[in-house]
């Protein structure tokens, strides 16, 4: 072989994997230019009125969000008390207590849920929530944002039950335990950890899904009391006002897009931090 | 060994052969049903999701059949649609999201899985996780306030000009339109591809890359002759997983595209796509026909992402066997 075709390869070898590196450096540089960009132009615009005050009529300068973040909050939770527990205890069933047939149904219908375009869950909640009740509500919009957390903490909770070592499951059955005993007083515990990372990861997932809110939630200018009421919400706040041509609403755009992104962010930062300290096994 | 074995299998039928009963007093057979009860709504709502998608795109379905997917006139007025320009929206843009995503997600992948040092490579593939975490109302807000400006203001001119001649990159530019959509999805679907390519290349097994650097190649060579070929069908299944995502992808696409139910050759041109037309029209929509043809768009949505969905988990299990089999 001579010299100058090895140097001719090697040189392709250096130059393709600088390549590399520059799309690496490429996608990660976007994350850094967003965060700024949001943070520049949210943290000119954010104020204490947006925390406080209602959205003001077209034409007024000020006003804020006040009612998209209660009603941001309303929204979650519920939809965390529905997504939650179904994820949670269908997890149960899928790592300790399923037989081979319905386990494999059950998995495949999460996966699938899991793959659906959020504005096919909107379309789902709409017939099946707003239609019978003739009117956009707070539980509609929750019911749209619960059904995509029980994929993500159904799927999670049964890898970090079954990733929970033998040696402890059998150490509780040794001693009499009964199985549901192991399975809450052992096994959970042990894999707790996991689970709040799960749990908090499809919370901040569905924390920024504007599309299923856009029909079932839908939006309201002021307050929404109760559970029934057409409820405003943040990213849907966002994308009217994005989309509107007054300067004030764009203001009020990127303080609301940094409010949510510095939320999101957030919620995932903790989750990853609660994971990375490792699954804790408790001492007897 | 041999008596061990035997003892723990016949350890197996003792636990299993207790009555009904006794596991009902010991809570287990009721812990086992209230589990499965939660299990089995999550059957239940994904059943219940195809089935109304399909019972309520009855009426389009009647009246024109699969002229729905082939005709180009959307008309609320005169109660007529048809599906093709948000198909030919939704194809155009998720194409062009590819073509940018694709060559920069795998690239960076392989730095991440074959050059960065461990340390490196976990801290950025952190990074990339919350780039995935973004919500996509905050990526449509950057294209309506950076990308549409910067469309008008340098991509269009320095396509344009040179390039113009070609269907493609004809026309003038408004900003908005298939190309703003494309790289605001491209953006969008990096992360995916990245996390799940970088994930099926660290399974690629140490000896096939020892083997390649033993017999002279460089690194470089030993990489893509060998190690990407190894992950080909896992790498092709975290494009499956990006483009099914950018098939889905609404708020951010609906912001950008123009929303205009026209085909255009030209990129720059303005259009629409099915989940921003679902998003845009979907309150509004008056009458029931109307209604319900938005819903059969729902559910050539949901077909499209569920196929797609399919076989990129089929792709990427197959290869991460693989590894685990070659190299165990």
């Amino acid at each position: 072989m001579s010299g100058a075709r090895l140097r001719w390869r090697k040189f392709v070898s250096n130059f393709m994997l600088a390549m590399t590196g520059v799309c690496a450096f490429v996608s990660v540089l976007v994350l850094f230019f967003i965060l700024g960009y949001l943070v520049f132009n949210g943290g000119t615009s954010i104020n204490w009125d947006f925390f406080t005050k209602l959205p003001k009529p077209v034409g007024e300068a000020g006003g804020g969000m006040a009612n998209a973040i209660v009603g941001s909050g309303k929204i979650l939770l519920l939809a965390s008390l529905m997504g939650v527990p179904i994820g949670f205890l269908g997890g149960i069933y899928l790592a300790e207590f399923s037989g081979k047939g319905m386990a494999s149904v059950v998995r495949y219908a999460a996966d699938l849920l899991n793959g659906v375009p959020s504005i096919v869950i909107g379309i789902f909640a709409y017939s099946l929530v707003v239609l019978p009740f003739k009117h956009f509500s707070a539980y509609a919009g929750a019911f749209a944002l619960g059904m995509m957390m029980i994929p993500i903490t159904l799927r999670s909770t049964e890898e970090f039950l079954k990733s929970v070592p033998r040696m402890l499951r059998e150490g509780a059955m040794a001693l009499g335990a009964s199985k549901w005993k192991t399975i809450a007083t052992v096994i959970v515990p042990a894999a707790y950890r996991g689970i709040m990372t799960a749990i908090l990861l499809a919370l901040a997932r569905v924390a920024g899904e504007t599309a299923p809110l856009l029909f079932t939630a839908f939006g309201n200018r002021f307050d929404s009391h109760g559970w029934s009421q057409p409820t405003a919400t943040l990213p849907v706040m966002i994308y009217t006002y994005a989309v509107s041509p007054y300067d004030d609403w764009h203001r009020q755009a990127w303080a609301a897009g940094l409010v949510l992104l510095g939320l999101v962010l957030i919620i995932n930062i903790l989750a990853r931090t609660i994971l990375s300290r490792g699954i804790a096994v408790p001492r007897s | 060994v041999a008596t061990t074995a035997t003892t723990l299998k016949n350890a197996g039928p003792v636990t299993g052969s207790r009555s009904f009963f006794s596991k009902l007093r010991d809570g287990d057979e009721i812990a086992r049903l209230i589990t499965l009860l939660f299990a089995a709504t999550v059957v239940l709502i994904t059943a219940a999701l195809v089935w109304e998608l399909w019972v309520n795109s009855v009426l389009p379905r009647q009246k024109f059949g699969l002229h729905f997917f082939v005709t180009s006139v959307w008309d609320p007025i005169m109660d007529q649609y048809g599906a093709l320009p948000f198909i030919y929206g939704t194809i155009v843009t998720s194409a062009v999201a590819l073509l940018i995503a694709v060559p920069l997600g795998i690239g960076a992948a392989i730095f991440l899985a074959e050059l960065a040092p461990p340390r490196v490579s976990d801290t950025l593939q952190f990074f990339i996780d919350l780039l995935a975490a973004v919500p996509s109302v905050i990526y449509g807000l950057l294209g309506v306030f950076i990308i549409v400006p910067l469309m008008r203001t340098v991509i269009y001119p320095t396509l344009n000009k040179p390039f113009g001649y070609l269907p493609i990159f004809k026309g003038p530019s408004y900003g908005v339109g298939f190309l703003t959509a494309g790289i605001v999805l491209a953006i969008m679907v990096i992360p995916y591809i990245i996390s799940v390519s970088r994930e099926v290349l660290l399974s690629v097994p140490r000896d096939q890359r020892e083997a390649a650097l033993a017999l002279g190649s460089t690194r470089w060579e030993s990489t893509w002759q060998v190690v990407v070929p190894f992950a080909k069908t896992g790498i092709m299944g975290s494009i499956f997983l990006a483009l099914a995502r950018a098939l889905g992808e609404t708020m951010a696409v609906t912001m950008v595209i123009g929303n205009t139910p026209k085909i255009a050759a030209s990129l720059f041109a303005p259009g629409y796509s099915i989940a921003a037309v679902i998003a845009n029209e979907f309150t509004e929509a008056t009458g029931d026909l109307y209604l319900q043809s938005l819903i059969a768009l729902g559910l050539v949505l949901f077909l499209l992402t569920f196929i797609l969905n399919g076989l990129a988990r089929l792709l990427i299990v197959v290869t991460t066997q693989k590894g685990s089999e070659v190299g165990g």
